[in-house]
C-alpha cells in the first residue's frame, strides 16, 4: 500500500493512459473471474451436503437416530447455531473496534500491549475451560455461551484493528491534519475506512472461529448444531455424531465464503 | 545575530508571513530545533528554506501551520497574531503539500480536492467548479482524471492533485516541504518548471522547504539558507546570494561551480532563441535537398502539420535518395520556463548541442544551441571578473577551458 508511486511507475503509467476502450474489458474479465471463484466454494458444499444426504439415507434410521436427525430438529440447531454465531460476532465487534480505536490513540498507546496480552490469554485458555467455568460461577443458557465465546473470538478483531490502523500512511494522517482535519475528522474519514480491510479480515477471522466454538453451547444448554454431536455421542450412534459435525463444518465455510464476499464489497475503492 | 533582526532583511510587498522570535525545543534535548527565528514572507513570493538535514528547515515550516507547535514566539500571518489561533480553522487557510503527497488512497482526485472546501460549508456546485477549475490549473484533464483513485495515477500526477488539493479553498499562503522530492529528475524539472508557470497565474505567498540549493536557486524568489537550530545565514534574493555570499557556511553551501549555477537564474525565453533550418514532414526529396543547399548545417529538423519538432534529418538523406527518409527522433526539448542549466541538461542527455524550444502545445519556438550558452556563461565570468580585480587574459581563459571539458 505505498503511497508513493515509485519514481519507475511514473512515466510508465504516464505514457500508457488506459485507454477507454481497454478498460471495460478488462475489468469485465476480472469480474468473471471473481464471480467464478465466489461459484466455487457453494458448489463444493453443495457436494459435501449430497453426500452428507446420501449417507444418511443409506442407512435405516433406528428411533433414538430419527430424533436426531429429522429435518425438523435440524433446522431450529442450525438456526440456534447461526444465531448464537452472529451474536458472538457482533458483540465482539461492539467491544473490539472501539477498543482497538482507543488503544491506537497516542494517549493509551502505552497500555495497548497488556490489553493485547490480556486478550491474547483470552484466546489461550481452552474455550471450553472458559464455559465451563463460567457455567460453574454464573449459571446456564444462552448468554453465558456468548459471554464465553465473545471472551474467545475478541482477539483477532482487537489486533486486525489496531494493525489497521496503525499501517494507515502516516503521510496520509500527515496530509488530513495539516488541511486542518480535526483528529476525529482524520479519525473518521481516513483512517478507519483505510483500515476497513484489515478489520474486516479480523472479522471473517472471528466468525469462523465462533462458529467452531458455539457447537460447544451445547453444554450449558444453549442448543446450535452441538446438540446433534452431542446426542450421537451420548446415544453412541455414530451417524449423528457425523451429521453434526459435517453441518458444523459446512455451516462455518458457508460463513467464511459469505465474510469473504462482503470483505470484497465492504473494502473502500481504491485501494 | 545581525542577520537575524528583521530590520536587515529587505521586504519588498505587504508581510503576509511574520515570524517573531519562533522556537522549538523538544523536550528533554538541550539543543534547540529552531532557535529565536526572525523571519518576514513577502505576499505572492516564493520563499525557499533551504539547508542542510537537520537544520531544522522542516521543523520551522511544520511551525508556521503549527503542525509542530512552536515552544516559544510569535507567528503572524496577514498581520494577525496566530499563535494561539483554533490550529484546524488556521490550516483551512494555508495550502500544505508534503513531499510523499499524502493523497486519500481511498478517495477519488476529486473527493480530495474537495477536502478542505467541504469542510468550509461549500455548496455542491461551488465545490464542483473549483474541482474542475483546479484540475484544469494543475493540467489534469478534469474528464479524465476527476474520478481516478490516486493509485492509478503516476507520480507527477499524483503530485499536481496534491498541489490542486493544497489550493482547494484558494489559501493566500502555501507550504510546501520538499515537494518534487518524490519524483524522478526529469519529472522533477517539469514539474518545477510547471509550478513557476502556475504561480505566475496565482500569486500565492509560498514558502517551500528543500535541501536542494539548485532547488532554491531555481524556485525562489528569496531564499533563506539556514545553518543548525535553523539560524540564518543569508536571506536574500538567489541573485544576491550568488553574487555576494554573506559567509563562508553560505559560500561552501553554494558550492563549487556558481558559474554554472547562474544558469538557473536565467530563464530560455530571457535569452534570444536562434533559429535552425526546419521542413515540414510531407516536403518532398526536391524541397529537402533546397533547404540543405541553404545551409551549413549537417541536420535539418522535420517538423509536423502542428509545427511539432518530430526529429532530425541528415544531410545524408537528402543526398541518397534511395534511403528511407528516417528522422532521428531524439529531440531534447525545452519550454521556455525552463532555466539555462535546464537546457544544458537536455543537450547532454541527448548529446546534441542544440536544444529545440517549444512552447506549452509543443510547438516549436527555435532553438537554443550550446555556443550562446557558453557565450552567456562567459559574459558572466567576465563581468565578475572585470568587477573583482580587472581584466586578467589568463583567467579568462580558465573557465572557459573548463565549459569545454564538461561539454
Amino acid at each position: 500500500m505505498a503511497i508513493v508511486a515509485p519514481p519507475e511507475a511514473g512515466p510508465t503509467a504516464a505514457r500508457q493512459p488506459p485507454s477507454a476502450a481497454a478498460q471495460p474489458g478488462a475489468a469485465g474479465r476480472s469480474w468473471a473471474r471473481r464471480l467464478g471463484g465466489y461459484a466455487v466454494t457453494p458448489a463444493l458444499l453443495a457436494l459435501a451436503a449430497a453426500a452428507l444426504y446420501a449417507y444418511v439415507s443409506s442407512h435405516a434410521l433406528d428411533n433414538v437416530e430419527r430424533r436426531s436427525l429429522n429435518s425438523e430438529y435440524i433446522a431450529t440447531r442450525a438456526v440456534q447455531h447461526v444465531e448464537l454465531t452472529l451474536a458472538v460476532t457482533a458483540l465482539v465487534i461492539l467491544i473490539a473496534v472501539p477498543a482497538g480505536i482507543l488503544l491506537t490513540r497516542p494517549l493509551t498507546r502505552r497500555v495497548a500491549p497488556l490489553l493485547v496480552g490480556i486478550a491474547n490469554i483470552g484466546q489461550a485458555v481452552p474455550s471450553i475451560g472458559v464455559l465451563v467455568l463460567f457455567a460453574l460461577v454464573i449459571g446456564i443458557g444462552p448468554g453465558i455461551a456468548i459471554a464465553a465465546f465473545v471472551i474467545y473470538a475478541i482477539l483477532p478483531v482487537l489486533r486486525n484493528t489496531m494493525v489497521g490502523l496503525q499501517q494507515v500512511q502516516p503521510s496520509v494522517i500527515e496530509a488530513g491534519r495539516g488541511m486542518g482535519m480535526s483528529k476525529n475528522r482524520v479519525l473518521a474519514q481516513l483512517e478507519l475506512p483505510l483500515a476497513v480491510p484489515v478489520v474486516l479480515a479480523g472479522v471473517r477471522t472471528a466468525l469462523v472461529i465462533s462458529v467452531g466454538t458455539v457447537a460447544l453451547a451445547t453444554f450449558v444448554n444453549a442448543g446450535g448444531l452441538g446438540d446433534i454431536i452431542n446426542n450421537g455421542i451420548t446415544t453412541n450412534r455414530a451417524v449423528v455424531t457425523v451429521t453434526g459435525s459435517v453441518l458444523t463444518a459446512i455451516l462455518a465455510l458457508l460463513v467464511d465464503w459469505v465474510a469473504g464476499i462482503a470483505e470484497d464489497l465492504l473494502k473502500p475503492r481504491g485501494l | 545575530m545581525a542577520e537575524n533582526s528583521p530590520a536587515t532583511i529587505p521586504v519588498r510587498g505587504p508581510t503576509m508571513i511574520r515570524l517573531e522570535q519562533l522556537e522549538k525545543r523538544y523536550p528533554g534535548q538541550d539543543r534547540f530545533a529552531v532557535a529565536e527565528l526572525n523571519m518576514e514572507v513577502p505576499e505572492g513570493e516564493i520563499v525557499v528554506l533551504v539547508g542542510p538535514s537537520g537544520c531544522g528547515k522542516t521543523t520551522t515550516l511544520k511551525m508556521i501551520n503549527r503542525i509542530i507547535e512552536p515552544s516559544g514566539g510569535r507567528i503572524f500571518l496577514e498581520g494577525e497574531d496566530v499563535t494561539a489561533a483554533n490550529p484546524d480553522r488556521l490550516r483551512r487557510r494555508i495550502g500544505y503539500v508534503i513531499q510523499q503527497v499524502g493523497l486519500f488512497p481511498h478517495m477519488t482526485v476529486a473527493a480530495n480536492i474537495a477536502t478542505v472546501p467541504k469542510m468550509l460549508g461549500w455548496d455542491r456546485a461551488r465545490i464542483a467548479s473549483r474541482v474542475e477549475e483546479l484540475l484544469e490549473l494543475v493540467g489534469l484533464e478534469p474528464a479524465r482524471y476527476r474520478d481516478r483513485y490516486p493509485k492509478e495515477l503516476s507520480g507527477g500526477q499524483q503530485q499536481r492533485a496534491g498541489v490542486a488539493r493544497a489550493l482547494g479553498a484558494d489559501p493566500p499562503v502555501m507550504l510546501m516541504d520538499e515537494p518534487f522530492g518524490a519524483v524522478d529528475p526529469i519529472q522533477r524539472q517539469r514539474l518545477q518548471d510547471e509550478f513557476l508557470r502556475l504561480q505566475r497565474e496565482i500569486k500565492k505567498t509560498i514558502v517551500l522547504v528543500t535541501h536542494d540549493i539548485d532547488e532554491a536557486i531555481k524556485m525562489g524568489d528569496r531564499i533563506a539558507i539556514l545553518r543548525e537550530e535553523s539560524r540564518i545565514a543569508q536571506y536574500a534574493t538567489p541573485t544576491e546570494i550568488l553574487a555576494n555570499p554573506a559567509n563562508e557556511f553560505v559560500e561552501e553551501f553554494i558550492g563549487a561551480g556558481s558559474a554554472v549555477k547562474r544558469l538557473t537564474l536565467t530563464r530560455v525565453a530571457n535569452v534570444p532563441i536562434g533559429s535552425w533550418p526546419t521542413i515540414d514532414a510531407t516536403a518532398d526529396d526536391h524541397q529537402l535537398l533546397e533547404v540543405f543547399r541553404g545551409t551549413e548545417k549537417d541536420f535539418v529538423l522535420q517538423l509536423d502539420q502542428q509545427h511539432r519538432p518530430t526529429g532530425w534529418l541528415t544531410r545524408q538523406t537528402a543526398y541518397h535518395r534511395n534511403l528511407p527518409r528516417q528522422p532521428l527522433a531524439i529531440v531534447s526539448t525545452v519550454t521556455p520556463q525552463a532555466t539555462l542549466l535546464d537546457a544544458l541538461n537536455a543537450m547532454l542527455r541527448t548529446n546534441s548541442t542544440c536544444a529545440v524550444v517549444v512552447d506549452q502545445s509543443n510547438t516549436y519556438r527555435g532553438t537554443l544551441d550550446f555556443d550562446s550558452i557558453h557565450l552567456l556563461v562567459q559574459r558572466d565570468v567576465r563581468k565578475e571578473r572585470f568587477s573583482e580585480e580587472g581584466a586578467a587574459p589568463a583567467g579568462e581563459q580558465k573557465p572557459v577551458a573548463e565549459s569545454r571539458d564538461d561539454a
